[in-house]
């Protein structure tokens, strides 16, 4: 992992002492709310219904056990003995004093993590394929250049005051795990015709009330024209994107308004002004630097444990299935990936106690190197845990109930915090994921149904990306009352796609029997081991929405 | 009120005739760029040092070949999240190269004067009742810097010479 050295430890402390003063000048009166809230917005604290939400960022979600211990510490004295991960690979904590964030700041910078930049109209945090670095079809590892990114847009003077937000999410496998293309600026590591990794360049994708997926603005730029070609693009951004209303700010909008054809044109010709500054160029030595912090781990020489794992699968079919739905292939012999549920039954997903963090860090030491992940999807990832010793760390799991083997399926759902936690939230969203977890709890027939995202969002801000859900839940409210409307055929992988949206909205109460039914006729439609996504790409709308609405759906209401 | 330069009130020897009805003769003037579009050779006959002001949707480029005829350039804030003028001042200071004024006024906040003064502003219309104290507030705040601008300041990356783990 990255380590701070003197110049991000010192940024950092600055920083700290900074918002310090800015706190002891609000509550001295000294600033009004309003003169304060760009400041406090500037690292990460939200006012919410009930109290300040501090929202800290795990770079590209990258964790060590250390820093693990010390969010549980923050947990426990400052807040309600809880964390929320979020999909952006950050941590949200939602009872935060005040007075108290100067604090939980400096507690977050004695472990080399921060919150700046997790709020605002500024580059967020920098987000990645929690796989980076392991998984079995990487092409190259994302973090370095995650890093890379990361500290050119920390605090940048020209880029502050965006219009809008403004994500980056980076992968270099071509199995998208990241949403790359549901970002500001997505960038896939590829190579070119002759061999060469670069960077694919994706502008304006994005959710919210203005879905897009993005355009690819350029198919190959080589690695050491990245921070050029992405300041040309914050720059043509930053002058012409819309201020004149927060709901059509995002690069998105000016992207989709000027045609990416455009857009590219006057990102190239700013970038063909600045290219070739030294101030732009990356000395090979500083990527070298930050690359040796992500070189592998002391991996041990191992075999693959296949037919020591396939006795113990075959002896306990509980582990068997938490194998096929939870572990991942690993780059190197011996060892695996492992996903962590935070979707048991009933829980709000991306929950997680202090005492579970803890315990979860103490087991990355004994079973995973110290490091784990966090992934946008809303769970941990153990990235090196030798394949003998999964069944122990399983049966450690189970305890913590962090072992639901639903990794892909219909309970590992992406769900906001809503109207239970947010101002803007017109409905709940954890009640609903709740349900759902709790109406498809037989393992079995989890694993049959196969891979299936639901995901939920309290409001058209889409937080919970229902927009690219295989199955998408949009809280409205209608008259006082919460309703969800139902979208089908959402994907946020390298085949990305908006959801369809299936007709009337329903009541919290009728969404896990709408589940159920479209499940079902899934199951009747499906040709082999085809995907829910497959099947509906295949036969479209007309037979879920007969499944759920019936041989004569009701007229389509028009919904927020 | 207080026009800034370089952490001291200075006094502002121009008059900023935006709202007057004719100019006022004999003196320094800042003018829009409406102004100087339609008065260009008035103005350049007066003999006075001229200022331009920009608003936030001028881009520096519109008067990139005039810029030697303006001993001051204004940049606008119309609200403090309008952060436009951060990049008009770079371009001023590192692609055309202006050596002049480059002026922050509108709604201008003791905690952004770090980044406007990292982006090329060298003098500060600071809202507040004291902006020296503002300024001397902000002055150690940031001592480290991820990103080269036209200041000189050196990045971080510049003098980590390559240590690593």
């Amino acid at each position: 992992m990255y380590r701070y050295d003197e110049f991000d430890h010192t940024l950092v402390a600055e920083r700290v002492a900074t918002f310090r003063r800015q706190v002891a000048r609000r509550l001295s009166g000294d600033l009004t709310e309003d003169q304060f809230k760009p400041l406090r917005l500037m690292n990460g604290l939200y006012l919410q219904l009930h109290a300040y939400m501090l929202r800290v960022n795990i770079p590209y979600g990258c964790l060590s056990s250390r820093q693990l211990h010390q969010l549980a510490f923050i947990a426990r004295r400052y807040d309600r003995n809880f964390g929320h991960f979020t999909t952006r690979q950050n941590i949200q904590y939602n009872w935060i004093k005040l007075d108290e964030t100067p604090d939980v700041l400096a507690a977050l910078a004695a472990v080399e993590m921060n919150a700046m930049q997790s709020s605002g109209n500024c580059v967020r945090n920098i987000t990645a394929d929690q796989f980076a670095g392991r998984a079995q079809d990487e092409i190259e590892d994302p973090r370095p250049w995650c890093e890379l990114i990361r500290q050119w847009s920390i605090l940048h003077p020209e880029f502050s005051y965006l219009p809008r937000k403004f994500k980056i999410a980076v992968s270099g496998a071509p199995q998208d795990r990241a949403a790359v293309k549901l970002h500001d600026v997505g960038l896939y590591l590829r190579p070119n015709a002759a061999g060469v990794i670069g960077f694919e360049v994706i502008v304006g994708g994005g959710q919210g009330r203005l879905p897009y997926v993005g355009h690819t603005i350029r198919e190959w730029l080589a690695k050491e024209d990245l921070l050029s070609y992405l300041e040309a693009i914050l720059r043509i951004y930053n002058l012409g994107g819309r201020r004149d209303n927060p709901q059509k700010a995002r690069i998105k909008v000016q992207v989709n308004a000027l045609g990416a054809e455009e857009f590219r044109r006057l990102v190239d010709e700013e970038w063909e002004q600045i290219r070739f500054t030294p101030q732009l160029t990356v000395p090979r030595a500083e990527i070298e630097r930050i690359t040796a912090y992500f070189a592998d781990p002391a991996w041990e020489q191992l075999t693959d444990a296949s037919t020591t794992v396939a006795r113990q699968r075959s002896a306990d079919p509980a582990f068997d299935v938490w194998n096929r739905a939870n572990v991942v292939a690993h780059r190197t012999p011996g060892y695996a990936i492992v996903n962590l549920s935070l979707k048991a039954p009933g829980i709000a997903p991306g929950d997680l106690t202090a005492d579970q963090m803890d315990k979860v860090a103490e087991l990355a030491d004994r079973f995973s190197l110290g490091e784990l992940r966090v992934s946008h999807r809303q769970n941990l990832v153990f990235p090196d845990v030798r394949q003998v010793d999964l069944q122990a760390l399983w049966q450690e799991l189970q305890g913590l109930s962090l072992a639901t083997p639903n990794i892909g399926s219909l309970t590992d759902i992406i769900a906001c915090p809503g109207l239970d936690f947010c101002a803007l939230a017109n409905a709940r969203a954890i009640p609903v994921a709740q349900d759902i977890g709790r109406h498809f709890t037989d393992v079995a027939a989890l694993q049959d149904i196969g891979e299936l995202t639901i995901n939920i969002s309290g409001c058209m801000n889409a937080c919970g990306h229902h927009h690219v859900g295989h199955i998408g839940i949009l809280g409205v409210e209608k008259n006082g009352l919460e309703f969800y409307q139902l979208t089908l055929g959402g994907s946020s992988g390298e085949d990305a796609s908006l959801g369809d949206r299936l007709g009337r909205s329903i009541s919290a109460a009728e969404v896990p029997v709408a589940i159920e039914a479209i499940v079902t006729r899934y199951k009747a439609l499906r040709e082999g081991e085809e995907r829910f996504l497959d099947t509906y790409r295949r036969v479209g709308l007309e037979p879920f929405k007969e499944a759920v609405y019936g041989q004569n759906p009701p007229r389509r209401q028009a919904v927020a | 009120m207080g026009l800034i330069r370089a952490g001291r009130l200075v006094p502002d020897p121009f008059t900023d005739t935006s709202g007057l009805e004719s100019l006022p003769a004999g003196v320094p003037l800042i003018v829009s760029l409406e102004q100087w579009q339609t008065q260009r050779t008035t103005l350049l006959a007066s003999g006075q040092r001229l200022g331009l002001r920009l608003k936030s949707d001028q881009p520096p480029r519109l008067i990139a070949a005039d810029l030697g005829h303006f001993s001051v350039i204004v940049l606008e804030f119309p609200k403090y999240r309008d952060g436009r003028a951060y990049t008009h001042a770079r371009m001023l200071r590192e692609r055309f190269k202006f050596a002049g004024e480059i002026r922050a006024v509108g709604d201008v906040l003791q905690e952004q004067l770090h980044f406007m003064h990292r982006c090329g502003f060298d003098t500060f219309d600071v809202a507040g009742p004291d902006p020296e104290k503002a300024w001397r507030t902000i002055a150690g705040d940031h001592t480290v810097a991820y990103q080269a601008t036209g200041d000189g300041q050196p990045r971080a990356l510049d003098l980590r010479k390559g240590t690593g783990p």
